[in-house]
């Protein structure tokens, strides 16, 4: 076997491409199932047409080594077909699904080989499934799996819920109210994000970066804008950092806190639901307080940020921070009291460490099953390099742990927030951007709420954008909830999809 | 249950006195347009380039911004004069697309329903909601009407579960190609006389997603709308204030 002595990066850094070796196929696999052994994670993997068309696809694989904050990058060429890495490293499933619709490709051997987005091929008259490469495909029309047998019978939800949320469809396999299986299709929040960044950055892609999530508008725009200023070598002036970090921990608090408040409410501990509820708004007007828009549209920019925070607006807004953290305290407390309460969420819904392992879990989902992933610890920038040494973890796996994790999270939170508020640098709030570096990668982890949140840029010969990978939180943690549903009773769905709480747009890009 | 009573005892009484009061909002709150001045007479019309979303034409000394491409951007790049800025209104709904071709002056804000389907629904509207490719932030602002502080279900409006319990249709997102026959088909499954209510730019037109081939781009083309919502997200209060304005509650 080839020795493992890749590139690596930090988080927020850039490489010239000609420094990444092209491997073998078969060096690329050992080394990454070498890495997957060692406890590395497969962050983000991508396939982007070679320069030279005859080269077909180039595969690159971004590996983080949590223990070194690093990230290790891979690199191969595959043709029409390439064998599938999946069975013998299930965190590569989505990748390959995903990169089998966009370009076209058959990983070999791969055991559930499906649609992710419905979408035609980006390589003109292609389908990895053999469909009409000339027609869209229709959404949710895949074969799911099915099991059989007296007293088995099948419900499919969606994609048009019960309530304000957003579309996606669930077949869910039961034997009288017991879930045997869970098969979750979405894509019906595909917008085209990462075609649409195709040699860009255009004036257009903040403004959608902002959006791949609405609820992660920060942690999307931070991830995208540290990899602008990694591919131009701009270095972001402290003061920056600072407002950054502050508006990541608020949009943490207001999901956090909304999130607790929705638990509340699937089972029916109103008290909780009302304040948590109104709660969240207060976390939100305090963002809006420091740029004008409840998610924080317009703060973060490349270089910096838009919008100054004063040491008046800073006393100004941690002194509402108090008040809203009184009754937050209050609202969980009761809620982590309540035998009712308790006796709904434990045990329901458990993930066990192997599985968020094997899957490739992140945040809230993989920190609830003892498995420690926090991209703010482990591959800290900006104010976290000193400022964050609290990395939270549960035992059970259960929902219980997850809303568990983000109560202890938002305690956290609240203490960045008064940390970062009382010790604001001096100085300017943007530096320029330069032009993008030629024929380079970047990488940014941002530590979302829902947890690591991966923006890659890979730039061509002329300074743009030859391909552009997102990985939200969700793309990996969706697995996890079908998973963390078997043998559950169907009627728990709703509370085990709210103690996950996924995003479906930021899946759907 | 001691320590509950005493929890509520903290918590207060929250409920907004909107519409009695109008809402306070940031200073940075980003509302209606305000334009200084009248366009230089040599304008170069660069806005009409410059903005990402094909929101500004010119003309006539007049500059139109399009509040339904509008994302209300903090950092407006389209009037290198700098002529484009925001106020902090934040009543922004109106009954009608060209409604929404402001150029300064009176803003034409929604007009009730007509006499026929007001009296149906004045006193009790209920919504189905439908995400269609928006971001869940048009859709968190509409949920967060339903928390004790903007409490909707006083005003009688409520959001249901199902198209057959609806009045009318609230749709967010720009009509991804993966969701426009599920929009059809809950606008479908709606009993007449109904509704439809276009929330957010994407909605409006697509948003910032409006040059994408897998969106719409919004509404217009599939559906006749009755309200236009804009913003991106639009506020909260933004939203309401339009409800309560179609329901001649304002």
């Amino acid at each position: 076997m080839k020795d493992l002595n890749p590139k690596l990066l930090k988080n927020g850094e850039a490489i010239a491409l000609e420094l990444v070796e092209i491997l073998d196929f078969d060096d690329f696999r050992d080394c990454l199932l070498e890495e997957v052994r060692k406890q590395g994670r497969v962050a983000a993997c991508f396939a982007v047409p070679a320069v030279e068309a005859s080269r077909g696809l180039e595969l690159f694989a971004l590996v983080a080594r949590d223990r070194n904050a690093c990230v290790a990058v891979y690199r191969t060429c595959i043709g029409e077909r390439f064998p599938s890495l999946t069975p013998s490293c299930p965190q590569m499933h989505l990748f390959e699904r995903e990169i089998a619709e966009q370009y076209g490709v058959v990983p070999e051997g791969h055991p559930w080989l499906k649609p992710l987005r419905f979408h035609t091929a980006w390589r003109p008259g292609v389908d990895a499934w053999g469909r009409p490469a000339d027609q869209h495909p229709r959404s949710g029309e895949m074969e799911f799996y099915q099991v059989e047998g007296e007293g088995v019978h099948e419900v499919a939800v969606g994609p048009v819920h019960a309530g304000i949320i957003e579309p996606g469809h669930f077949r869910f396999q039961c034997y009288g109210e017991k879930v045997m299986h869970l098969e979750i299709s979405l894509g019906y929040q595909h917008r085209g994000i990462e075609q649409m960044l195709l040699n860009g950055p255009h004036p257009a892609t903040m403004a959608q970066m902002e959006t791949i999530a609405g609820d992660t508008t920060i942690g999307h725009g931070l991830a995208y804008c540290q990899v602008l200023e990694a591919l131009s070598g701009c270095e972001v002036p402290a003061k920056a950092q600072s407002i950054r970090a502050l508006a990541l921990e608020l949009e943490r608090l207001a999901n956090h806190v909304g999130d607790i408040g929705a638990l509340a409410g699937d089972v029916g501990f109103l008290p909780t639901f009302s304040y948590c509820g109104r709660l969240r708004g207060d976390y939100l007007n305090l963002t809006a307080a420091l740029c004008g828009s409840r998610f924080g549209r317009g703060l973060v920019r490349p270089g910096g940020v838009g919008f100054d925070l004063d040491p008046v607006l800073a006393g100004e807004m941690l002194a509402r921070l108090k008040g809203i953290e009184g009754n937050t305290m209050g609202a969980m407390e009761i809620f982590f009291d309540a035998p009712s309460v308790l006796s709904r969420f434990e045990g329901r819904g458990r993930l066990s460490r192997s599985v968020a392992e094997d899957l490739g879990l992140v945040g809230v989902a993989a920190k609830a099953c003892a498995v420690p992933r926090d991209s703010r610890f482990f591959h800290p920038t900006g104010v976290y390099r000193h400022l964050f040494d609290d990395l939270i973890t549960e035992e059970t796996g259960d929902a219980m742990a997850r809303a568990k994790v983000r109560s202890r999270e938002i305690t956290v939170s609240i203490e960045l927030l008064r940390r970062i508020g009382t010790s604001l640098p001096e100085g300017p709030i943007r530096a320029p951007v330069g032009p993008l570096k030629a024929d380079a990668l970047a990488i940014a982890l941002v530590e979302g709420w829902r947890g690591e949140v991966v923006h890659v840029g890979l730039t061509g010969g002329d300074g743009r954008l030859r391909r552009y990978k997102i990985v939200d939180p969700s793309f990996h943690n969706w697995s996890g909830l079908a998973m963390a549903m078997r043998d559950e009773q169907i009627s728990d769905f709703p509370l085990c999809n709210k103690s996950f709480n996924l995003s479906y747009c930021g899946f759907d890009l | 249950m001691l320590q509950m009573i005493r929890e509520r005892w903290r918590q207060g009484f929250r409920t907004g006195k909107f519409p009695k009061e109008e809402p306070i909002l940031p200073p940075r709150f980003r509302g209606l347009p305000q334009f200084a001045g009248e366009c230089p007479s040599d304008c170069d019309r660069a806005c009409e380039v410059l903005c990402p979303f094909s929101a500004c034409k010119s003309g006539d000394g007049r500059l139109v911004l399009d509040l339904g491409r509008c994302l209300f951007c903090a950092d407006c790049p389209a009037c290198p004069q700098g002529r484009i800025t925001f106020g902090n209104d934040y009543r922004l709904a109106v009954r009608q697309r060209q409604d929404l071709l402001y150029s300064g002056g009176e803003y034409p804000l929604a007009q009730p329903l007509e006499p026929e389907r007001l009296k149906l629904f004045g006193r009790s509207l209920k919504l189905r909601q439908v995400s269609a490719g928006g971001c869940n932030g048009c859709e968190a602002d509409c949920n967060v009407l339903g928390t004790l502080v903007f409490d909707l279900g006083r005003f009688g409006i409520q959001f249901v579960a199902s198209p057959r319990h609806a009045d009318g249709l609230l749709l967010t997102g720009p009509v991804t190609e993966n969701m426009r026959s599920a929009v059809l088909a809950t606008y479908e499954a709606m009993p007449a006389p109904k509704i439809v209510i276009a929330v957010g730019a994407c909605g409006i037109n697509g948003g910032p997603f409006l040059h994408s081939s897998e969106v719409s781009p919004g509404l217009d083309p599939l559906l006749p709308v009755d309200l236009y919502i804009p913003g991106c997200p639009p506020h909260p209060y933004t939203i309401l204030d339009g409800l309560l304005r179609l329901l001649d509650r304002r």
